[in-house]
């Protein structure tokens, strides 16, 4: 039987696989790519709870909304985030993080 | 969903995540990440998410990583020639993910009550129409919010991408 218990430990992995490409990755476009995922374990224990809080037959409508507004978000970041890095790299000529310091003490 | 398709779509994805982080080729990872979004979606399918599960395939799989791909080929970015990781970032990552990963293993074994099966649900039921009756009914002025940010995330992109900023 799958329990809660199996979804948020996926969850858990899930987001601590974002967290060390965020932490260990210098390819800036691969952070970007960790970070979703990141967004992505959040939204998959906001489901599991949502399933879990079920009542009269029916999952937790309120759960499944924040996860429709994370994805609209996530949409619109990932837009304005590949905008930037695309003016980044027209200015640098450079998708490496460790080459980015202009605002390094 | 049987546990035997639930560790699969989990592994599934989880090895796929691993990909997106460890290859060196960006369109690699790319790809990869694609293959673990869909994994993800099976497992809203499991949870009876149905709605979430397909705008997950449509929003993620489709529009966003398309847009990831259609980056990554116009910068024409090539495969690290090395990997260019120090030492004391990997041991501090690998410290800070393993804390992580054992602070959720301890919170997920002392809580007992993640353990119970989760509650039937009515045999039907229309997901998409209950959806979309709590979109514009209690969170009517939230999905307006998210229009104009929406509109605004366009609109800067738009300014962004010309080549020379006034």
């Amino acid at each position: 039987m799958v329990t809660l218990n199996d979804y948020l430990l996926v969850s858990g992995l899930l987001f601590a696989l974002g967290f060390a490409g965020v932490l260990l990755r210098r390819n800036i476009i691969i952070i970007f790519m960790a970070l979703e995922l990141m967004l992505n374990a959040a939204n998959l224990s906001l489901v599991a709870f949502s399933r879990f809080n079920g009542t009269g037959g029916l999952p937790n409508y309120n759960g499944q909304m924040l996860v429709f507004f994370i994805i609209t978000v996530a949409a619109a970041e990932v837009a304005v985030g590949l905008a930037i890095i695309v003016a980044l790299y027209r200015a640098r000529q450079t998708t490496n993080v460790d080459d980015l310091n202009a605002l390094k003490f | 969903m049987s546990p035997i398709l639930f560790w699969i779509f989990a592994a599934l994805m989880l090895g796929f995540g691993a990909a997106t982080i460890l290859h060196r080729n960006p369109v690699a990872s790319a790809l990869s990440l694609v293959v673990s979004f869909l994994g993800l979606a099976a497992l809203f399918f499991s949870l009876d998410a149905y709605f979430i599960g397909v705008i997950q395939i449509l929003v993620y799989a489709g529009a966003v990583m398309v847009l990831f791909l259609f980056i990554i080929m116009l910068l024409d970015l090539k495969a690290e020639q090395s990997r260019q990781i120090s030492l004391p970032v990997l041991l501090g990552g690998a410290a800070v993910v393993g804390l992580f990963v054992t602070q959720i293993g301890l919170v997920v074994r002392n809580y007992p009550a993640g353990n119970q099966a989760f509650p039937a649900l009515a045999a039907k039921f229309d997901d998409a129409s209950n959806i979309g009756m709590t979109l514009f009914s209690h969170y009517n002025l939230p999905f307006q919010v998210v229009g104009v940010l929406i509109l605004v995330a366009s609109i800067g992109v738009v300014v962004l991408s010309q080549r020379e900023l006034k």
